[in-house]
């Protein structure tokens, strides 16, 4: 179980209270129509599903209904920060 | 009958306290302060159980957590609980066990004779290798295997208790209370950190309430009950026993099960009762602990020597034994033998020596070592003790307990006999390979234990999470380390956790004395080897030997969690604490390596079985989820009505009307309540949809990309039906949305999927939207919603609204209004789910049931008809409309659902799945799509989920054409009818298919169009 912290509230708060929302930093293509099929599906389908650092999405489900991004160690669950959709992490991941 | 093994005087049992108890239908009598294991003993009842595999006697051979064989079963009725250690079950009035293991008993095992039999033929994977063939009989096998195994059985009925979870935050968390646990729990309070203390055992101390050291020149029990009551009066020091840390997760979360009246004997149907009970008392309770710092102080366990015939009643671990001889006054028999590899044991056969009773002596301490003359020897020596060097017990002899050991001299490393054999009577043998520290908690954190050549067992790795092990868990081997650790470690631990240090306590002196260097002795060599010897077992739960463990490294199970799935050792509820690494030095022999590249299967969760009671805590029965209720709940109970779950709403699903003395079934009551809508007027409780509030300058546009059809120009006024995609293109909602203003709509959700929809439509707006002003706003519960349908549906309303006007012109399909029903200001929507003259009326949740009243009235002079879920999904699939996650699967199209009028062909933005739509899958030919289905023989309701096929004498495997969706009985249309995927289904109307059923027959249906009534909308649009 872990802890994580909400930059919108500025707590710290269960991880019960959260749902995970996958991956960050994907950004929806501006014309999917100027997409071939495999381009497509490489936004649709494709994941990077590191070992170690990992940017993904959190929605405080049960607080505030916000949603933000999440540094996490997928080895150790450590997580390393959190910090606002449509920002940079401080600490990057190599895939990022 | 006496306490036979009884002492006359020490331990901390109460002697005026007895207690009588039942062990497998005998009445036994034992003392306040006894566990069942130690009573047991003092009525020298030596068989307590039989093994899994071969059907063995067995003894109690530990003393705590780690006892694989004397496994119990408590009570009887609702209140039963199987798998406890007997080692751990405070003995109380009335206590009942039962042995699991044999059957009918342990002392008379009928499968005994049949195990033994073929015990010599059922090596590792036997039940495998032998059951497999042929499959349909494994599950005859299995029943007796089962009973035969003796696992304990699981209540049948509702356990009557309460249980309770809670959640805590400490500074400090020590999980152990022994030696190292109450100094570092004491040096951590005394900086003002908030400490919980938790212990298994019913008293702190751990093995201090075993030991005969003076510690600070006091005896262990007088040091020890000033330093717990040291800890009592600190008051932000909390003092946990009987719990057990049974689980260690994830950045520093550790749940504790603490047993708070099973002591008691009180459970709710006991016959039983307590002075001490305390009504509302849960029975057990979990504590959630997020702890800034963890101290692990849990201790070490003996490892026995595994030698042939151990498994012999009568063979226990040597701290075992002197454990009932110092803390419970039983010496467990007459005539000891102490097998032994350390120093640490002889204590044992010098407590047994000291024990005053009539025949009771140490006949022979057995070292595997040459040339010691620590303390421990001399003082053996200079009792008189007969101590034979370079020698071990090699094999336990006699029938239904030790008679007597065969001793014999070992080579230097002990891996081979090296003389003659001498037989040495006796009844009781103890023996010792050491200490395995337990690092079970530490393993749970994902820290890879290591080997230590001087420990000679695992210790914890590296810690990974903010936690320490101390103590014998450190691999400490005396007293005065275990001190010195805690001490450390609970300094540091304050400090970490933000406190201010305090003064270092002193670390207690003891008269313990040096030991010498262990001998690293993990299998007892026989004169024959392994394979041919009598069984020297490993693993006494699961019956696995050293020979199956060799067999296993020959058959090629090279890796240890290979071996241990083959051998199944460490399988069982006790996880191997007592054999494991025995076992995994035997396999790191036999395949040439040393142990630490061998390495350790790793323990997990629970450290002992917790109960599913306390897992589950309060979340069970009415408060296992919330039950959602409209406001007209309590009119549809009146009614009668049949309820159905909708996600946590009751919906009514049919309303009975009494026949004759009982009531109509539910095809009756379907038939008459469809038929009432076709009819003439119908009334449906729609309030369980899901509703969201839609509001903000760019709210529009907002919407115009989450549907797969255009909103950016419906009026205010009008409603529009929308299907909703994922990014795949695949449906995953539709309802309708209403503007309500020039920016504010109103959108439906179906049931289920409301929560889904709000999440999905905040990511959106929150993560790739941000520029667009828009508000989302959950107003499900805020609103209740009456569905009035027939073709008397105006006729109805007409008489309770008279501020909107309802002619065809002015209020058309697809319309919304503003107006007052039946006095209250209300919303009302002409959108339809049957098919027929509709009006959605909205009220404020509070007049739900008041304007349902008058609906109801208003509408008596047409019959008005109730209507539940079921009749609802008759009337919707006559129409051919689609129920979202019943008809759709999350792999179909809205092209698949015969629904492209509802995809925008031109809108200025790429809605949310457009670009999917056009993908080489989503376009393919053959793709299943949904058609009507009418069977040949017209009262034939086909089973949803039946396969299509299109040549029933088809060989099998047939080649699926799709599935059954939906499928009812139209009283209306006056045949069975059925909603399918099919592949190609549109461009085969007029086609028959065949639905092979599970009963083998089969179905034949055509297919037709999806739509079976009114498929021009005339009856809708009046």
């Amino acid at each position: 179980m872990l802890q994580i912290y909400c930059p919108h509230c500025r707590e710290t708060r269960e991880e019960e209270e959260f749902s995970y929302a996958g991956e960050a930093h994907i950004q929806r293509p501006l014309d999917p129509a100027a997409l071939n099929d495999r381009e497509w599906g490489d936004y649709l389908f494709f994941r990077k599903n590191p070992r170690g650092l990992h940017h993904e999405m959190w929605n405080h489900s049960a607080g505030c209904r916000r949603y933000f991004n999440v540094t996490r160690n997928t080895v150790s669950y450590e997580i390393l920060e959190s910090y606002f959709t449509g920002d940079q992490p401080t600490v990057k991941a190599e895939s990022l | 009958m006496m306490q036979v093994n009884r002492l006359h005087a020490g331990g901390r049992v109460d002697r005026s306290k007895p207690i009588s108890f039942e062990f497998d239908g005998r009445t036994l009598q034992g003392y306040q302060g006894d566990t069942l294991a130690s009573a047991l003993l003092a009525n020298g009842v030596s068989t307590v159980g039989r093994s899994f595999k071969y059907g063995r006697r067995r003894g109690i051979v530990g003393h705590g957590a780690e006892e694989p064989n004397a496994i119990v079963q408590l009570g009887t009725g609702s209140s039963t609980v199987p798998n406890l250690r007997a080692t751990q079950v405070e003995l109380y009035h009335g206590l009942q066990a039962f042995s699991v293991g044999g059957w009918p008993s342990a002392e008379f095992d009928a499968f005994g004779f049949f195990k033994n039999l073929f015990g010599s033929l059922t090596p590792p994977g036997f039940y495998y290798k032998t059951f497999m063939w042929p499959a349909r009989f494994w599950m005859t096998y299995e029943h007796f295997i089962r009973k035969a195994a003796g696992l304990g059985a699981a209540p049948v009925e509702a356990d009557p208790d309460i249980y309770d979870k809670l959640n805590q935050h400490t500074d400090v968390l020590v999980v152990g209370g022994g030696a190292a646990g109450i100094m570092a729990a004491l040096q951590a309070g005394k900086s003002g950190a908030r400490v919980i203390l938790a212990d298994e055992q019913n008293e702190l101390g751990g093995s201090l309430l075993a030991t005969n050291w003076t510690i600070d020149g006091k005896t262990a029990g007088q040091w020890l009950a000033e330093r717990v009551q040291q800890l009592a009066d600190m008051p932000n020091v909390q003092l946990l026993p009987r719990s057990t840390v049974f689980g260690y997760y994830d950045q520093n979360f550790l749940t504790i099960a603490e047993r708070r009246t099973d002591h008691l004997g009180i459970t709710a149907n006991s016959a039983v009762k307590n002075e001490e009970q305390t009504h509302g008392v849960s029975r057990q309770r979990i504590h959630r602990v997020r702890a800034s710092r963890v101290i692990l102080a849990t201790g070490a366990i003996e490892r026995p020597l595994v030698f042939a015939n151990n498994d012999l009643p009568g063979v226990m671990v040597a701290s075992s034994v002197k454990n009932y001889l110092v803390r419970f006054g039983v010496v467990p028999g007459h005539k000891l033998v102490l097998t032994t590899s350390n120093d640490s044991a002889y204590a044992t056969a010098i407590e047994w020596h000291k024990a005053s009773k009539r025949a009771v002596e140490v006949v022979a301490i057995v070292d595997s070592r040459r040339g010691v003359d620590s303390a421990p020897v001399q003082q053996a020596r200079e009792l008189g003790i007969r101590v034979i060097e370079g020698s071990a017990v090699i094999e336990a002899l006699g029938r239904s307990r030790v008679s007597a050991a065969l001793v014999a001299p070992l080579s230097d490393d002990g891996k081979k006999v090296a003389g003659k054999a001498e037989r040495i009577f006796c009844d009781t043998i103890a023996s010792s390979g050491g200490w395995s520290p337990v690092i079970h908690l530490s393993s749970h954190t994902g820290a890879k234990p290591k080997w230590s050549e001087q420990v000679i067992g695992f210790l914890p790795g590296a810690s990974v999470q903010k936690e320490r092990s101390v103590g014998g868990a450190n691999g400490a081997r005396y007293l005065r380390q275990c001190f010195e650790q805690g001490i450390e470690a609970g300094a540091e631990a304050a400090v970490l956790a933000g406190f201010e240090g305090a003064e270092l306590g002193a670390v207690p002196s003891t008269d313990e004395s040096e030991e010498a260097q262990a001998q690293a002795l993990f299998l007892v060599p026989h004169t024959k080897v392994s394979s041919r010897a009598p069984k020297q077992f490993v693993d006494y739960q699961l019956d696995v030997t050293a020979a199956s463990i060799q067999l296993a490294a020959r058959e090629g199970y090279q890796s240890v969690e290979h071996a241990k799935r083959y051998t199944a050792m460490g399988f069982g509820t006790d996880q191997g604490k007592l054999g494991n690494i025995n076992g995994m030095a035997i396999l790191a022999d036999e395949l040439k390596q040393t142990i630490a590249e061998t390495g350790t299967t790793i323990f997990r969760p629970s450290y002992t079985p917790t109960t599913f009671g306390a897992i589950a805590g309060r979340d069970v029965a009415d408060l296992f989820d919330p039950e959602r209720y409209t406001a007209m709940h309590r009119w549809h109970c009146a009614q009668g009505a049949v309820f159905e779950d909708v996600g946590q709403w009751k919906r009514p699903r049919y309303f009975p009307q009494p026949v004759g003395s009982g009531v109509e079934s539910m095809l009756d009551a379907v038939n008459r309540e469809c038929l009432a809508v076709r009819n003439s007027v119908g009334i449906l409780d729609a309030s369980t949809l899901g509703k969201i509030d839609i509001q903000g300058p760019d709210a529009a546009e907002f919407i115009n990309r989450m549907y797969s059809n255009a909103y950016m120009k419906l009026a205010v006024g009008k409603c529009r039906y929308g299907l909703m995609l994922k990014e795949d293109g695949m449906i995953f909602d539709d309802g309708v949305t209403a503007r309500l203003g020039e920016n504010h709509y109103l959108m439906f959700t179906t049931t289920g999927g409301a929560a889904g929809v709000l999440a999905w439509l905040e990511l959106w707006q929150q993560t790739e939207w941000p520029e667009l002003q828009v508000f989302f706003t959950s107003v499900t519960d805020h609103w209740t919603t009456a569905t009035v349908t027939g073709p008397n549906a105006r006729k109805v309303i007409e008489k309770v609204c008279s501020d909107i006007d309802l002619s065809g012109d002015a209020f058309q399909f697809m319309d919304w209004r503003d107006g007052q029903v039946a006095g209250i200001k209300a919303r009302v929507f002409r959108i339809s789910f049957t098919g027929e003259l509709s009006y959605e009326v909205n009220v404020p949740a509070h007049f739900g049931q008041t304007v349902w009243e008058q609906l109801i009235a208003a509408g008596a002079e047409f019959g008005i008809t109730p209507y539940g879920t079921e009749a609802m999904h008759v009337l919707r699939a006559e129409k051919g409309f689609i129920i979202v996650g019943q008809d759709t699967d999350g792999s179909m199209t809205p092209g698949d659902m015969n629904m492209d009028w509802v995809v925008g062909k031109t809108k200025h933005f790429s809605f949310l799945g457009e670009r999917s739509l056009s993908r080489s899958d989503t376009t393919r030919a053959m793709r299943k799509q949904l058609v009507g289905l009418k069977p040949l023989q017209p009262e034939r309701v086909l089973p949803e989920g039946a396969q299509i096929v299109n040549d029933p004498n088809e060989a099998i495997p047939m080649a699926m054409q799709g599935h059954v969706t939906s499928s009812y009985y139209s009283a209306y249309l006056g045949h069975s009818f059925a909603l399918a995927v099919v592949k190609g289904g549109l461009s085969r109307m007029g086609e028959t298919i065949y639905c092979p059923l599970a009963d083998g027959t089969t179905v034949a249906a055509e297919i037709v169009s999806s739509v079976f009534v009114d498929p021009k909308g005339e009856r809708q649009n009046v």
